[in-house]
């Protein structure tokens, strides 16, 4: 259980957020010229990191907007939040 | 040799009062070389040295544990073994393991407790009486024994459940296969790891790697903190932990490591002699030996490899225990604990080569690998010995994430994920 912080809320229970998944996984520009490698690529593959990972997640009973978090998934810590669209910060 | 495991020994153990038990295994130190190294001592990289020592007459392997043997998700398992899967590929891998933990106890000399006290997959929706009739039909046509309950059979088979029609999700029925059960997880591991020690493998605890050498497109070796290993092939069953080895090696797999929760509550006298299941609601639920429930409980939605999950998941599991058993009302929970399980997208498991030559991947099994165990092990060996996966293991390559041709079995997964 921890506290998030929503870039448009402020901090909120853990509860009333839903984890999307690894962040900044660019739609292809031009989908009908992809591969099938590059398709399973973009939609199957992940980094799966531990340690500092970027994901998106869901203010779902909330705002219900989606923002990016910066995090720890050794430990849970969360490092940071920030709006969705903003450049993730320098690693 | 090793000494038989019998009544015999038990007897003559008890004149020195069991002070002088054989070792089960040894603690060696790794070579400089090896056949093939698996990453990882839990049950299923046990049982994969196993076999390849027996079935494959590779007899020159290491297992390396970063641990100790059955102390990750191997010990941290709700010890269900069911084959009720839907589609014809899982149906032959689950119940090809289901085959072999019916003799595994005699095969190994050791009591790995396995216990066909059946599996009930219970129905609370329309949509779940059909999916659970539909996969009845799939699991007979592909010889698994499974039958379809009412809700009065539901209650005569385990009278303590609920089956009142006005709880918020009443058992409209669900599915039974009298051949499943449940197994002692720990002696599994440690039954595979006295086999295979036996047959010459040396089995490595407290050993991580820490890197994976390649020649170009071949692996040369591992870098462990014990040292450098040199080795043609490295299988790699590292659980929850498989993207952070595929990583090492410069691949990436389609796997998602999740925190998944179970439970156990205080030692009681029998009550429940079945393992039973729900998806929907989200509860499952079987009687330890000792007389504890063992709870299944969800995974979290976000990637963590810390084990520990979110307070509301044990919550959510409890409510619906709660409805269902309404005699557990005062039972008191024990311990709670968490794995790191790796989920596949299309909740099956990964047994299979990749692109880099000597390099195998057994992962993916998410929530429900431990009935697996004897299966995997055997397959995945075949795998490694031949450079050829066997024909029950040929759907779970890894390439089906770029062909499409995915095995979908979250229905009959029982966590929902």
């Amino acid at each position: 259980m921890f506290i998030i912080n929503c870039p448009y809320c402020g901090e909120r229970d853990h509860q009333e957020f839903k984890a999307g998944g690894e962040a900044h996984i660019e739609r292809p520009k031009q989908p009908t010229e992809l591969s099938d490698d590059e398709w399973a690529e973009y939609l199957f593959m992940r980094k799966n990191i531990k340690g500092v990972q970027f994901e998106r997640w869901n203010h779902a009973h909330g705002c219900r907007k989606w923002f990016n978090m910066v995090r720890d998934t050794s430990n849970d810590q969360i490092i940071l939040t920030y709006k969705m669209g903003e450049k993730p910060p320098a690693q | 040799m090793k000494n038989k495991y019998s009544i015999f020994s038990l007897v003559k153990n008890a004149f020195s009062y069991h002070e002088n038990w054989q070792r089960a295994w040894r603690d060696p130190e790794p070579k400089k070389e090896y056949d093939a190294v698996i990453i990882g001592g839990g049950g299923h990289g046990l049982a994969t040295a196993y076999y390849l020592a027996k079935k494959h007459n590779m007899k020159n392997i290491a297992v390396v544990e970063k641990g100790w043997i059955g102390g990750g998700n191997t010990g941290r398992n709700t010890t269900i073994i069911r084959s009720n899967y839907l589609w014809d590929a899982s149906a032959g891998l689950y119940d090809h393991a289901l085959k072999i933990w019916e003799s595994l106890s005699q095969e190994l000399n050791y009591n790995v407790m396995f216990s066909q006290r059946g599996v009930m997959n219970l129905a609370h929706n329309l949509q779940d009486v059909r999916d659970l009739k539909r996969r009845t039909h799939a699991n007979r046509l592909n010889g698994i024994d499974a039958v379809y309950l009412s809700t009065e059979e539901v209650k005569k088979f385990c009278p303590i459940i609920n089956t009142s029609p006005d709880i918020r999700y009443p058992v409209l029925g669900g599915t039974l296969q009298k051949r499943a059960g449940t197994a002692r997880h720990d002696a599994v591991a440690w039954g595979y790891a006295r086999g295979a020690d036996e047959m010459g493998v040396d089995i490595i605890q407290n050993c991580e790697v820490k890197g994976i050498k390649r020649n170009g497109d071949s692996v040369e070796g591992i870098e462990t903190t014990k040292g450098f290993i040199k080795t043609k092939k490295v299988g790699v069953v590292a659980a929850g932990h498989s993207s952070v080895i595929a990583n090492m090696a410069g691949l990436r797999l389609p796997l998602e490591s999740k925190p998944l929760q179970a439970l156990v509550s205080e030692p009681v006298k029998p009550i429940i002699d079945t393992v039973v299941m729900s998806n929907a609601v989200h509860a499952y639920v079987s009687q330890s030996d000792k007389g504890e429930l063992v709870i299944g409980a969800g995974t979290d939605d976000y990637v963590s490899y810390s084990q520990k999950g979110s307070h509301q998941i044990v919550e959510g599991t409890l409510n619906a225990i709660l409805e269902l058993y309404p005699i557990f009302s005062r039972m008191r929970m024990l311990r709670q604990w968490g794995g790191i399980v790796d989920i596949c997208p299309d909740a099956s498991p990964i047994l299979s080569k990749t692109s880099v030559k000597g390099l195998y991947f057994n992962c993916g099994w998410g929530t429900g690998g431990f009935k697996a165990t004897p299966g995997s092990g055997d397959l995945f060996a075949h795998t490694i010995a031949n450079d050829e996966p066997h024909k029950l293991n040929t759907a779970f390559n890894l390439n089906r994430f770029v062909s499409g041709d995915l095995v979908d079995e979250h229905g009959a997964a029982a966590v929902a994920h």
